[in-house]
């Protein structure tokens, strides 16, 4: 018999796959942006403004997606796109990882006022809305890539210092560090053989999930054009052009906007998969 | 006891408070590029430079100036705006209507749509609609406020166009009402067809800030309800003789609601957090609007006033949830 929950298990894996799909065609369009791209993503071209994608009358070969209103063709500035996008996701994600988790697993390990203090911070951060923190930091920052990979940083440690200090407490608690410490081991050794293995599977869920967060953000602070340059292609960038040329030419919307949504939902997709792979205190 | 954990928690959140106006004043005041440059025309004096500089309180130390900004922010004093070259809390307030709102709207959305996804998946437990409403609840989770506006948009503005995608209201209607809660005041003064016309703007922004917390309101609710469902006192309930809607609604529903209220409270906050971007990309005339605009004018001391006034209002959030936990939970109230 097929019961809810079983669509929602045999779905699991199927879901899975087709993420790593999406991000594995999204990383080797990006690297290969320049041998792929059929257009130059900055080449304006105004007789070929608001080209609909190839299967709409007026279509021209060449432009499998359409042009925006300056005649960029749309693929080739997703293709280019995504690089932005990707490098985002791998550094901001990963340096948001380290530095919050190790704050995290400082506080956890060895409580006391170092734990207050960063508890306390933790709670003052929760206090600004994410969006406009990001906003006021690129104004402060200026705008760059630079500046959108310190913000989301600046902004998301807490979601691993909260998550990983709750965890390295509980670790901390058990037998096995105790055992380790009547061995002799070093405090400092014990955070870095004991504790941080057994939160190693945490903290791989909470980079993908904060991976499809930077895209977002990035995403967002393209939108209100706060991300670099305006002359290179960015998702958010094409999806602002596409927000106000909606009713003429719909595709320079509709497409940045799909490939936004699926990375984002295959890196949501990929946490939760990898959280029911290897991690039984998550779920 | 009771009294302490009170006072505590007051206490946290008043250094939470001064935390986030320690944290407004270093990163407005390490802009790079010089506030006064801005304000002169070409061709000022040093006199001149001076003479702004002490005006502003800019030859002080910064903990000097800290205290000074502090003092005047206490005092409802939060600068005056460079672009338009009013006081702050005047525009800010002017705004803050809009997008509370829009808020509130948001979350009786989600609390509705959550409440009822949940219902009905434990009604229909394990048959393929739970299966369903699971799926799509993990959708709607896994992607963000800001997607579903613009999918929304495209449904809802361009392949379906019922509902307004721009403002707040339209411009032949604009009220002059007393105070700007123009959806409240609307309904006082029985002025139905601008109340319709302010819900047809709202709507899809209001929409796309609940769907993720209806989803997780759905999710945890139901989860919840199927907990409660295994009780005892519920099974008695059965064998009473009551039909099985009753048995979740009335029974079931009151053990389990309790979690999803804490849950929504501090969800609350990330929707209003979320208005920001929503309003943005709906034009809609709030708060958040006003601080895109303020960033890219650079206007620090609006920005300033509305990140403090956004602060303040989600450590009231919080801070309200957490009373409201204390006494509505027993377990907590006689401890």
């Amino acid at each position: 018999m097929l019961d809810g929950r079983s669509l929602v298990k045999r779905t699991a894996g199927l879901r899975l796959w087709l993420s790593v799909a999406w991000l594995s065609l999204l990383v080797i369009g990006a690297v290969f942006a320049p041998l792929v791209a059929p257009q130059d993503p900055l080449m304006q071209d105004l007789f070929t403004a608001r080209l609909p994608p190839f299967w709409m009358h007026g279509a021209e070969p060449g432009y499998w997606l359409g042009t925006d209103s300056l005649g960029r063709d749309v693929l080739s500035r997703i293709l280019y796109g995504g690089r932005v996008a990707l490098i985002v996701a791998l550094l901001a994600g990963s340096a948001t990882a380290i530095i919050g988790a190790t704050l995290g697993l400082i506080a956890g390990f060895y409580r006391g006022w170092v734990d207050m203090v960063i508890s306390r911070l933790v709670d003052i951060w929760m206090a600004f809305p994410p969006v406009l923190f990001s906003i006021l930091l690129i104004a402060v920052l200026g705008t760059g890539l630079g500046s959108v990979i310190l913000a989301i940083i600046v902004i998301d440690w807490t979601r691993f210092a909260r998550v990983v200090r709750a965890e390295a407490m509980a670790q901390g608690a058990m037998d096995y560090v105790a055992s380790a410490q009547v061995a002799g081991r070093g405090r400092f050794s014990t955070v870095l053989t004991e504790i941080l293995p057994n939160v190693l599977p945490t903290i791989t869920v909470l980079l993908t999930l904060e991976m499809g967060i930077a895209v977002i953000v990035e995403a967002i602070l393209s939108f209100v054009n706060l991300s670099i340059s305006t002359d290179d292609p960015t998702w958010g960038g094409m999806i602002a052009e596409g927000r106000v040329s909606i009713h003429q030419a719909w595709w320079v919307l509709v497409f940045p906007l799909i490939a936004l949504f699926l990375t984002v939902l295959s890196f949501s997709q990929l946490g939760e998969g990898l959280k029911d792979r290897f991690d039984p205190v998550l779920q | 006891m009771f009294l302490r954990r009170f006072l505590t928690r007051i206490a946290t959140t008043l250094v939470t408070l001064f935390g986030v106006a320690v944290i407004v004043f270093v990163v407005i005041r390490v802009v790079p590029g010089d506030p006064i440059a801005m304000m002169l025309p070409p061709g000022a004096t040093d006199a001149d430079i001076a003479r702004l500089q002490a005006l502003y309180g800019l030859d002080k130390s910064i903990p000097q100036q800290f205290v000074i900004w502090l003092g005047g922010v206490l005092h409802g004093d939060f600068g005056t705006s460079i672009t338009t070259r009013q006081p702050v809390l005047g525009l800010v307030l002017s705004r803050l209507p809009a997008t509370l709102e829009l808020s509130i709207m948001a979350l009786v959305i989600a609390v509705v749509l959550g409440g009822l996804m949940a219902l009905t998946g434990t009604r229909l437990r394990d048959t393929r609609t739970e299966g369903a409403i699971d799926v799509a609840n993990g959708m709607a989770l896994s992607v963000p406020d800001f997607l579903w506006g613009l999918v929304l948009i495209l449904m809802f503005g361009v392949l379906w166009p019922v509902f307004s995608i721009s403002g707040r209201v339209s411009p032949a209607l604009v009220p002059q009402f007393h105070t700007d809660f123009f959806l409240f005041e609307s309904v006082l003064r029985l002025r139905f067809d601008l109340w319709l016309d302010l819900v047809g703007h709202m709507l899809m922004p209001a929409v796309a800030l609940a769907i993720p917390l209806a989803a997780i309101i759905g999710q945890l609710l139901k989860q919840s309800l199927k907990e409660t469902m295994h009780l005892d006192y519920v099974t008695l309930a059965r064998t009473k003789g009551y039909g099985e809607n009753h048995v979740i609604t009335h029974e079931a529903l009151r053990n389990a609601i309790l979690p999803t209220l804490t849950l929504i409270g501090v969800q609350f906050t990330f929707l209003i957090g979320g208005t920001v971007i929503i309003e943005r990309l709906f034009s809609y005339e709030g708060l958040g609007n006003m601080a895109i605009d303020a960033v890219i004018n650079r206007d620090l001391p609006l920005i300033q006033g509305i990140v403090l006034l956004f602060a303040l209002l989600f450590t009231l959030v919080n801070l309200c949830v957490d009373l409201l936990y204390a006494v509505l939970n027993p377990r907590l109230r006689h401890a």
